[in-house]
Formats: structure tokens, C-alpha cells, sequence
């Protein structure tokens, strides 16, 4: 066991952790942050995906002491000020989600995909997702989502 | 996953010396290979050596007509990096397109390479490139590092520093993606470089190899029409080629000249 | 296509709201079993069989029992010596002589023998989870490995492994509906007669919340709770009650919290839910057991596999006289909660599809194999007839030289109520409308050109149809019963005003990404003329609902939401009584209407809110009449089956170096009945169709001849992407159902039943001009490349 000590959600945190813990363990265990889901054990479904350093990576494929110093996003802490953040409110208002599971990582992803391409087009979108799978909804409601929330952030920053 | 001891030394020779004090244990970089592995328990190191904060191994420049990349860029940072899609635009689409996002916000060069999975993209590129392999003791020709399934020419304290890359005329990487795994069924990276046409496969056999027949017919006339003119006579012999439910050798062997026509194609 | 050609609505009936839910799941809030922790919980992990047949010979626990936090280790020998019951099957089915279908036992952990990958061999209790698997690998089993069968075709083999000594061949059942007289003769009439073979490919449903238990028991009560990602939690009670543990209703509690979808893989009562119920009481305190997706892989229930051949006749004109169809269904080793009624009443019963094929027969033999248990996934044993028809439609269009539009078009019924030989009267439909609102959303005027532009890039251009019809909101319970179920198909709704006018519905569906908090608050909304936003929907626990069957073959619309209107017709009932006290008019003058009680001819009415408050305040009140308090049950029995149907267009284009298919146009055109979330119903729609796809062209359980699956993980099990679609093109043209008060049909499986063979067909198309007659699901890059270098040899010859 090894004290960890990382921001998460912007709070800062010291964790005790074995060094084989999983930085999604860590999040879902003593930080009780059950936001962040494990749907797989091959790392390919994405359900955990999070912000480290503001990059979407899979936190079931990230040791937690690695995350050490570094700075966590999970669906947590993505609304700020009570107020959620516009992909959060894409997915509702496009129905981009159904039972849930894969919402959180789906959306940390997406999230990601605008910051590094903030005029991604539909191809764009839906390759950046093949690290995410959705069983629910054919993945339509998630991508027009993601373009949505793409065009209101484009509209925000002309306004 | 079982309990290792953690180590994030500052320097190479620190991360070096730490392997050779445990000797059960194993370098980590990325993690986005040497993780799943542990999960499933399929290894079990004593210690782990994070590469992470190592700063030499950070860094892509580029020194006459070499790129040099640090073994510790991740595959994001190389994708966007001003400098490689300057000098060889192929190399930046190939790591734009390895594993998905998640993927390539972690997984490093270095690791890539050191893991030597049969289907990864990198090993292609380095092959077709006639990279140069530099570790913290010694330079690996390309054509050298890759010596069986997930064997590499490196020794276990050994580590990738970084991978120097001849800049070519030109080159393009085409991949055929398993559906499930989005790993490469088959990737051909061809490029033409000053020294002649060098052809690398991936994916379909135990590791990346030359493409000779392809290389030659290449060499003579640079075109999709010389990969034609081959018909079946590509030099590899489909029971050689990996076999799986997902795709068999001939279906292998065939989508390696489709996909160095394709790769031709995108370099003219 | 959206199109919906029905009028817009005024009240929330109807209205695309976006779902309440999502709030919890879209900030992290949202609670799923995993999620739950306990005071004093434990955590399980579970030694499975690497073996697909072996004998257990030895199991020795010793070393295990001795790594750090092992709490207890049980064993088969545990739980036989507890005399703990076998997991049930709920569906009887009687062989074609009358008798019983084979129901071998289906014990939660096994004593002697395993019976496929997978099987639970001993159960690992420890602090923590990592603790409880790290000591699996502690526990030796010695097993003694025994010939396996793995496919239909091994099972049936002579001289084959025996999965069961009681079920000699492997058969479970063997059974038939229709007339095989009737059938015969009207083949030997046929002009022609059409044949077709084809595999229905196995498949992991995947819901993306991987299965999670966690068992309780309370000495001070004597009571057990579970938690479980269960779409039915009042089922699991009733199996793990009655049948398993051997406990009163009143002592067992079943929760069902957010579930992270389900497809049918979670209707079923699993061995590891009863489980962490019976070791809960034996550790002393609360155990939880989540899936690693490798479990999941070798131990949820997979669906499909099943083999059919049929012979269709038909006269020179193209009118269908006959169908013979046989099939072989692979139910894995054990008989799963409901396995034996999918291949059958599920399946067989859908043989007509919405054509008028006069005679009908069906044979359906059950097979056991040494594979993970195979049931109701979602459409179950409906996409079996859909694809067999709807391939075998375009086949004989081929024959004789029809158009396959055509020969759709002539078969078609249209006069409703119509009997169909295999045992359903199809209540109401258009099936022209569906298919002409495909054609407009497809393009199909502009089709040729499209194949001209793709020819010219050196591209396969192919066109698909598929004109299905299935049955869902099963079903009456009597006639269910009659057909061996073994449980009502009933369901049940509370609605309960408050004094304040605020509504809490209580309803035994249940939902895993369905939307019901919203749909069912629309739903209510509308009956009592109250705002959406004071309607709350409790649903997922036996504690808080009276009773319920859950979510499952399309049925919360069609029979919870007709159990809802029950009950809200009950609170208005009620309320009319006291709103003529409060009004001093007579009863039957009383009138209800958006949310008011108002005496028929003036303008003087109690809004519903204030009624309540009476109900709850009863100062002046017509006590002799009516008791204090609003709050009404009722269940529901659907007086039978309802029919969705309609037309899945697809459109595709194949690489033919590569064999890759791109789809280029995805049309669903469907009469689902009444649509209460337009929103909610696209979503459905989207879904169903991805699933659909993938089987046709992506995902594929595969076992090796010894029973090793080899599609294991997400490395190798081909799940559908973002990347793998276009956005689909979804209408709906509504007939209403005629038999429930709310004309709904039902969604949630009809893009999963009808697109397989739109795809197929869509491929077979394209691939049409070289030659290619049939091929497979899933129509991998491989095998489609392989079509074409065959069809090209051939070619040559």
C-alpha cells in the first residue's frame, strides 16, 4: 500500500492503494465515485472512460498510482456550478442514452472529441467512438448528439 | 491482477538499474498492451518500472532528413504532431488510426514496439521505413528488432529511448481492422525512399515482415498495375499466415496485395 | 423518414419529451447493483468449469481456504447437502406424442459432472473482490474431461456424446403445430415448390452492465434480500422462492435497481442470484458477485442457434399454398428459465409472417449440447421466422420469375381479424402502407442509378426488403397456461394520488433503458389530466410494487401501460363518486375531462386535485359510500397477442477485393400501434435495428468442436460501433391494436426481428449479378469474399 495523491473532480485527494489498484478501482471503491462503470475486462468497451489531464483514456487500463499528480475528470465532476455541461445536456435532449451504462465514458469521450476536433463531422464522430460501445441505441442518438452539442459550442464561441 | 512493487524512476539509467535489481520485473510504458495482460493474469512481474516520468524519452524533432521520435510520445501526440505530418504524413495517419482514442492517448511508441504484438500498426511503419530501433545502449536496424511472436531483439533491462526515421519520398499505410479487436487483420505500410521501394506487412504473420516480391515489382514500376501483374505470386504462402475464425491465410494473403495497391495508390 | 401519420398531439400523449431518468445517469447518479454497498458486504468469485464436459472428481479447497480474506468456500456437495433446489424452467412443452419434455436438473453449483464452459463448479467468499479471485486459482479441481457436443450437428451425430442419459439423442422435446395433412397436400398441389436451409447464428446479447448479485439475510427477521440486475424482480422471486430456496414471498425481497440493459439475458434466474442469497445466511453477512465480462461470455444465456429447412409452394401466380418447415433448436446444456418455449410457441407460431399461406406445418426439435444455455434474446424465436420467411420470399420471387415486391404484395393479408394456421388471429395491420413508406424513405425510384454510380467506382450496389410481422405482449394467461406456461402473463399497476394532487405509480415492469419513468408518467398524465412532472414511476422492487411479471417480448406499453389505465379508470371511478358529493349532483352526471369533474351541462366542476384532497381530508365527504383515501390497483390480462409488423428496407454496397459492406440506407418502416413517446419509440427502433445487424453481419458465438468458445471477449466477439452505421431512417404508420385499451402494439424487438433478412437479402442482391444464391449470417468480409471467389470459379467451369 502506497499513499496516492491526485485531483479529482478538481478536489484534491490522498488515497492509500495497493499498486496493483486500477485507477477506475481507486475512483469506484474509496472515492466512491460509481459514475464510472466496468462493463469488459479486455479494455475495449470504454464504460470507464474519464479525463486525465483533460485526455479520455480508459481508466481500467491505467494503473492508479500513474494518475498520481495528474488531474481526473469523471461524469462527476464534468457539470460545473450545478450547471451541466452542454454535452451532458445533448445527450438528453437527443435521447443519446437508454439504460445508461456506457453513458458516463460515452460522454468523457465525446467531450474529448470536440476538444481535439471542434468541428468534427459525422465520420469523425462516429470513428472516434469505436472505443465505446453502446448496446442500447445503435449509437444514431449518440452521434446526433455529439453534433449537436458540437454546433451549440460553435454558436457559443461566435456569440 | 496480482501485487507488484511500483517503481517511476526519473532517468533511463535509473529505470535500467531498477530492472536489473529485480530481475522478475518488467518495464511499463503506456500500458494499454501490458495492462490487459496482467489483468487476465497471463503475466506475473515482480516489480513494475513505469517509464512515465522519464523526460528523455519524451520529444520528436526532426535533424536533416531523420525524424526522431522519443520512444515515451503517445500515439496521440504523434498523430498531431506539426513535425510528422511535415515529414512522413503516412506515419502520422498510420498512428491516427491505432487502437481507438482511449487507446492512443496512452499507448506509446516505445511500448508498441517493445510489446511486438503481431497485429499492431507501428511495426509496419518502422519496417517499411528502415527505422532505426535506439535503446539506452545500442541502435537495432528495423529489420533486426522484430524476431518472433511478442519477441524483440531487446534484452530484458533494455529501453527504446527512441525511433529514428529515415524520411522517405513517400508512403502510405492501408489497414484491414478485425471488426471486434480493431486490431490490424492485415496492415501494409509501402514507402518509397531514396534507397528503393521497401514493402512491410503486419497482422498476418508472427510479426512484421518485408514483402520482397512486392519490393521488387515495386522497385521496377511503382504502380498499382505492377501488384497486379503478381496475381498470386506476392512470395508468401497463405498456410504460412496467420489463421483465425476472423479471417484464414488465403483471405490474408489476398488482402495483403489489395491493401498494397491500396497504399500505392495513396502514395501517388 | 420520421414520419408519423398519425395527428399531433395536444396533451402528453404522443408528445417526443426528453426522459427524466436521464438526469441521474447522464451526472454519474445513476445506482446499479455493482454500485451498492453494504455495511459488512462480502465479495464472491466463482471457480467455472474450463471444460465443456468433465467429471468432477476431486475439489480441494485447502490452500484457498487459507489466502489472506477467504471467508468460506462452498462446493456443489454444499449446496446437495443443504438440499437447495434447481434453477426451474417456466414453459412445459409436450413432445408430439403428448408427453413431457426431458427437464433435467439445473443445479446452482455442480457436484459431479460439468456440463459446458462455464458451469459453476464452487463458490469463493472473501473481504474483498480481489481477494475472493485471487483464491481461485487456489482451489484444485480435479477433473476427469469427457466427450463433448457442441453444435446441433455433433449433438445429433450418431453415437454422440450424451449431454443428459434421460434425453437419448440429445433431444429435449420433440414437437409440431399445425396441419401436417393439410400441409402435404397443398405442397404436392404447388406449381413449384421452393426450398431453403438456413442457420440462425448464435449470439451473446452483451448488455453493456455486466450481471451483479448481491444476497442479505437479517437473522433479526429471518428475511433475505436481493439485489440483481434482473428485468423482472418479482419473477426471481417467485423461482428463487418457490423453487430454489424454499422461502415465503413475505421473507424474500427482490430489488432490481438501474439495470444496464438486459435484451432478455436478464429475464432469466441465474444459479449465482440464489447463490449469494444461500451463502449470505451461511457467511453472516451480505455478499456481492458482478460479472467479469469473460463470465458473462460463458454464462449469460446466449440466444439464436437454431437450424431451419423449409419447403414453401406455391402456384404458377406466386401465391404461397404451403409451408413445412423444420427446425432444430440448440438449448445449450440446461434448460433455461424459458429455452423451451422460444424455438416453439415463440417462433412457430409466426410461420404465416403476414402472408396467407393457407397450410401450415411446423416441427421443432429441442437439442441439448454442452454450450452455455441458450434462451430468449431479444425477439426471440420471432427473427427465426422472419428471416426463414422473409429469405424464402425472395427465393421464390427468384423461381418463378416475380418481382419480390410483387410476390410480397400478393400474399399479403388484409382482411383483419385473420386466423393463421398456426394458432394466432392477427388483430390489425397495413401491411402495403408499411412497405409503401419504405420504398418513398428508401429511394427506391432512384435506386437504379445508385447501383450505376456504385458499378462505375467498381462497387456492389444491393437492395433489401424484409415485410415481417410478430407477435408480442404475450399473451392471455389461460391460453399461455394451456400451452405450458407456467406462469400468468399478467400485469399489475398501482396508482396512488396524493392529497396534494401529486401521483406515484407503482408498476411491475420493469426498466433497463426503456424510458418508463417517463413514458408511464405521460401515460398517467394524460388519464388524469394532471402535469407530467407530478406523475412518479416506482418499478424494481417487491417491497414497494404488489406484483409484477417485468419487461420483457415488447410488453410494458401493451400490458403494464393497459394495467395503468386500469387503475387511473378506477381513481377516476372513485373520484366521480366524490366529486358528485362535493358538486350535490348525481353520479352519472359527473363528468371527468382534463383533469376536472365537471357537472355535464354547467360550468361547475372539482379539479382532480382538490377531489384528493377530499379523499385524504374527508370532512365533508360521502362516506357511506366510498372509503377515505385514492389509490387503485388492477391487473391486467391481455386478451391476446399484439401484432407489430412492417417493412425494413436496407441498402448496401460491398468492396468486392475486400468483401466489406457498407450500409448505405437503413429504413425501418413499422406500425407499432399507439405511440405515447415518439422520442423514446425512435430510440427503440435505433437500437433494435443495430442488434438486428449486427447478427446478420458482424457477431458470431463460436464453439470449437471440444466446446471451447472461441469468441470469448471483445477481441474476438464482433460487437456492433458508431463506425459500423449510418443514421437510420425510421416512420411509423399506426393501425391500433383492437384488444387493449390503448391500441399499443409494442417496440422494443421489431428492429432486432425484422432487419436480418433485410440485410441478407440486400447482400444477396448485390452480389446477385455474379452468381452468388446464399449466404450466411454473419455475412463477414471473409465469407462474402469467399462467395464471390467460388461463384467466380464456378463461372470458369
Amino acid at each position: 500500500m502506497g499513499a496516492i495523491t491526485l485531483k479529482v473532480n478538481g478536489k484534491q485527494v490522498t488515497v492509500d492503494a495497493a499498486p496493483r489498484t486500477l485507477l477506475v478501482e481507486l475512483l469506484r471503491e474509496p472515492l466512491q465515485l460509481t459514475g464510472t462503470h466496468v462493463g469488459c475486462d479486455t479494455s475495449q468497451c470504454g464504460s470507464c472512460t474519464v479525463l486525465v489531464d483533460g485526455r479520455s483514456i480508459k481508466a481500467c487500463t491505467m494503473l492508479a498510482v500513474e494518475a498520481a499528480g495528474t488531474e481526473v475528470t469523471t461524469i462527476e465532476g464534468l457539470a460545473q456550478g450545478g450547471r451541466l455541461h452542454p454535452m451532458q445536456e445533448a445527450f438528453q435532449s437527443c435521447h443519446g442514452l437508454q439504460c445508461g451504462f456506457c453513458t458516463p465514458g460515452m460522454i468523457l469521450s465525446a467531450v474529448d472529441c470536440l476538444k481535439q476536433n471542434p468541428t468534427a463531422d459525422e465520420r469523425d464522430v462516429r470513428e472516434w467512438l469505436e472505443g465505446n460501445i453502446c448496446r442500447c441505441t445503435g449509437y444514431h442518438n449518440i452521434v446526433k448528439a455529439v453534433l449537436s452539442c458540437r454546433d451549440r459550442m460553435a454558436q457559443s464561441k461566435e456569440g | 491482477m496480482r501485487d507488484f512493487n511500483f517503481h517511476r524512476p526519473a532517468s533511463v539509467a535509473e529505470a535500467v538499474g531498477l530492472l536489473r535489481k529485480h530481475s522478475g520485473g518488467k518495464f511499463l510504458a503506456g500500458g494499454q498492451s501490458l495492462l490487459p495482460v496482467l489483468k487476465l493474469d497471463m503475466a506475473d512481474p515482480s516489480d513494475l518500472i513505469s517509464l512515465s516520468g522519464i523526460a528523455e524519452l519524451r520529444g520528436i524533432r526532426v535533424e536533416g532528413n531523420t525524424l526522431i521520435i522519443g520512444a515515451g510520445m503517445r500515439h496521440a501526440e504523434v498523430a498531431q504532431s506539426p513535425e510528422v505530418q511535415r515529414t512522413i504524413p503516412g506515419l502520422a495517419r498510420l498512428a491516427d488510426h491505432i487502437g481507438d482514442a482511449q487507446v492512443r492517448n496512452r499507448g506509446t511508441l516505445g511500448g508498441s514496439l517493445a510489446h511486438a504484438d503481431p497485429a499492431a500498426d507501428y511495426p509496419a511503419a518502422i519496417v517499411a521505413l528502415n527505422g532505426t530501433v535506439q535503446t539506452d545502449r545500442r541502435t537495432i536496424a528495423a529489420d533486426d528488432f522484430f524476431t518472433g511472436l511478442f519477441e524483440t531483439a531487446l534484452r530484458p533491462d533494455e529501453v527504446i529511448t527512441a525511433v529514428r526515421f529515415p524520411v522517405p519520398t513517400r508512403c502510405a499505410y492501408a489497414k484491414f481492422g478485425s471488426h471486434a479487436s480493431k486490431y490490424a487483420l492485415v496492415g501494409v505500410m509501402v514507402a518509397k525512399t531514396a534507397d528503393g521501394v521497401r514493402v512491410a506487412v503486419t497482422g498476418a504473420g508472427p510479426y512484421a515482415f518485408r514483402a520482397a516480391a512486392l519490393e521488387t515489382a515495386l522497385g521496377q514500376s511503382f504502380s498499382v498495375a505492377a501488384i497486379e501483374a503478381l496475381g498470386e505470386n506476392l512470395g508468401v504462402r497463405a498456410d504460412d499466415l496467420n489463421n483465425t475464425a476472423e479471417a484464414s491465410g488465403a483471405y490474408r494473403k489476398h488482402l495483403i496485395a489489395v491493401l498494397a495497391k491500396r497504399a500505392v495508390a495513396a502514395c501517388l | 423518414m420520421s414520419t408519423t401519420t398519425t395527428p399531433t398531439p395536444k396533451g402528453p400523449l404522443g408528445q417526443p419529451l426528453v426522459r427524466r431518468e436521464d438526469r441521474r445517469f447522464i451526472t454519474g447518479q445513476g445506482r446499479y447493483t455493482d454500485d451498492i454497498v453494504l455495511p459488512g458486504m462480502t465479495h464472491a468469485a466463482i471457480v467455472r468449469s474450463p471444460h465443456a464436459h468433465a467429471r468432477i472428481l476431486s475439489i480441494d479447497t485447502t490452500a484457498a481456504r487459507q489466502a489472506p480474506g477467504v471467508i468460506a468456500i462452498f462446493t456443489g456437495q454444499d449446496v446437495a447437502a443443504d438440499k437447495v433446489g434447481g434453477l426451474p424452467c417456466g414453459w412445459l412443452v409436450k413432445n408430439k406424442d403428448g408427453s413431457n419434455m426431458v427437464e433435467p436438473p439445473h443445479p446452482i453449483l455442480v457436484a459431479d459432472r460439468a456440463r459446458h464452459v462455464g458451469d459453476q463448479v464452487a463458490l469463493v467468499v472473501a473481504e474483498t473482490r480481489a481477494q475472493a479471485r485471487a483464491a481461485l486459482s487456489l482451489i484444485a479441481v480435479e477433473y476427469e474431461p469427457l466427450p463433448a457436443v457442441a453444435s446441433l450437428a455433433a449433438a445429433r451425430a450418431a453415437g454422440a456424446a450424451q449431454v443428459w442419459d434421460q434425453a437419448p439423442g440429445n433431444v429435449c422435446y420433440d414437437w409440431h403445430l399445425g396441419d401436417p395433412t393439410a400441409t402435404e397436400q397443398a405442397l404436392k398441389a404447388a406449381h413449384q415448390i421452393v426450398e431453403i436451409d438456413v442457420y440462425h447464428n448464435r449470439l451473446i446479447p452483451n448488455a453493456i452492465e455486466p450481471r451483479s448479485a448481491i444476497g442479505q439475510y437479517e437473522s433479526g427477521t429471518d428475511s433475505y434480500t436481493l439485489y440483481t440486475s434482473s428485468q423482472n424482480p418479482h419473477l426471481i422471486r417467485l423461482l428463487l422462492g418457490a423453487f430454489v430456496l424454499g422461502l415465503p414471498e413475505h421473507r424474500l425481497r427482490v430489488v432490481a435497481p438501474d439495470v444496464g440493459g438486459g435484451f432478455g439475458s436478464k429475464i432469466f434466474h441465474y444459479a449465482e442470484e440464489a447463490l449469494v442469497v444461500w451463502a449470505a445466511r451461511k457467511v453472516g453477512r451480505p455478499i456481492k458477485w458482478t460479472a467479469e465480462r469473460s463470465e458473462s461470455f460463458m454464462s449469460d444465456a446466449h440466444g439464436r442457434d437454431v437450424h431451419m429447412r423449409a419447403r414453401l409452394g406455391v402456384d404458377k401466380d406466386g401465391r404461397f399454398l404451403g409451408l413445412h418447415v423444420q427446425s432444430q433448436a440448440n438449448l445449450g446444456a440446461y434448460l433455461s428459465t424459458f429455452a423451451s418455449s422460444v424455438p416453439t410457441y415463440l417462433s412457430a407460431t409466426l410461420m404465416a409472417g403476414c402472408y396467407t399461406t393457407p397450410a401450415i406445418y411446423v416441427e421443432v426439435k429441442s437439442i441439448f449440447t454442452h454450450t452455455v444455455p441458450v434462451d430468449a434474446y431479444r425477439g426471440a424465436g420471432r427473427p427465426e421466422a422472419a428471416y426463414l420467411l422473409e429469405r424464402l420470399v425472395d427465393k421464390a420471387a427468384n423461381a418463378l420469375g416475380m418481382d419480390r415486391l410483387e410476390i410480397r404484395r400478393k400474399n399479403f393479408i388484409t382482411q383483419f381479424p385473420y386466423k393463421t394456421p398456426v394458432a394466432l388471429e392477427y388483430d390489425s395491420g397495413d401491411y402495403h402502407a408499411t412497405l409503401d413508406m419504405a420504398l418513398a424513405a428508401v429511394d427506391y425510384a432512384g435506386f437504379p442509378a445508385r447501383r450505376e454510380a456504385s458499378q462505375a467506382r467498381g462497387k456492389l450496389r444491393g437492395i433489401g426488403f424484409s415485410t415481417y410481422v410478430e407477435a408480442c405482449g404475450i399473451a392471455p394467461s389461460a391460453v399461455a397456461g394451456a400451452l405450458g406456461a407456467r406462469a400468468g402473463l399478467y400485469e399489475s399497476a398501482t396508482v396512488r394520488m396524493h392529497p396534494t394532487g401529486s401521483v406515484t405509480v407503482f408498476t411491475g415492469t420493469h426498466s433497463h433503458g426503456q424510458g418508463h419513468e417517463t413514458t408511464f408518467a405521460q401515460l398517467v398524465a394524460e388519464q388524469l389530466g394532471v402535469p407530467v412532472d407530478s406523475v412518479e414511476v416506482v418499478h424494481g422492487d417487491t417491497a414497494r410494487i404488489p406484483f409484477g411479471m417485468g419487461t420483457y417480448g415488447s410488453r410494458s406499453l401493451a400490458v403494464g401501460g393497459s394495467a395503468i389505465v386500469k387503475a387511473t379508470d378506477k381513481i377516476i371511478a372513485k373520484g366521480k363518486k366524490i366529486a358528485a358529493h362535493l358538486l350535490e349532483a348525481a353520479e352519472a352526471d359527473i363528468e371527468f375531462k382534463n383533469g376536472a369533474f365537471t357537472v355535464v351541462g354547467t360550468n361547475r366542476q372539482k379539479t382532480i386535485g382538490e377531489v384528493a384532497f377530499t379523499a385524504y381530508v374527508p370532512h365533508n365527504y360521502p362516506i357511506d359510500k366510498v372509503e377515505p383515501g385514492l389509490e387503485e390497483s388492477a391487473f391486467y390480462d391481455p386478451k391476446n397477442f399484439t401484432f407489430p409488423a412492417g417493412c425494413h428496407a436496407i441498402e448496401v454496397e460491398i468492396d468486392p477485393e475486400t468483401g466489406v459492406v457498407t450500409l448505405e440506407n437503413v429504413v425501418a418502416a413499422d406500425d407499432v400501434g399507439t405511440i405515447i413517446n415518439p422520442l423514446i419509440v425512435d430510440g427503440q427502433m435505433h437500437g433494435g435495428l443495430a442488434q438486428g445487424i449486427g447478427q446478420a453481419l458482424f457477431e458470431e458465438a463460436q464453439y470449437d468442436e471440444s466446446g471451447q468458445l472461441l469468441t470469448g471477449s471483445y477481441l474476438n466477439y464482433g460487437m456492433p460501433r458508431a463506425a459500423d452505421f449510418p443514421f437510420f431512417k425510421v416512420g411509423n404508420h399506426v393501425t391500433a391494436c383492437t384488444h387493449n385499451p390503448l391500441g399499443a402494439k409494442g417496440v422494443g424487438e421489431v428492429g432486432a426481428i425484422g432487419v436480418p433478412p433485410a440485410v441478407i437479402n440486400a447482400v444477396l442482391d448485390a452480389l446477385a449479378p455474379l452468381g452468388v444464391r446464399d449466404i450466411s449470417m454473419p455475412a463477414t468480409p471473409e465469407k462474402i469474399w469467399r462467395a464471390i471467389q467460388d461463384a467466380k470459379a464456378k463461372a470458369q467451369h
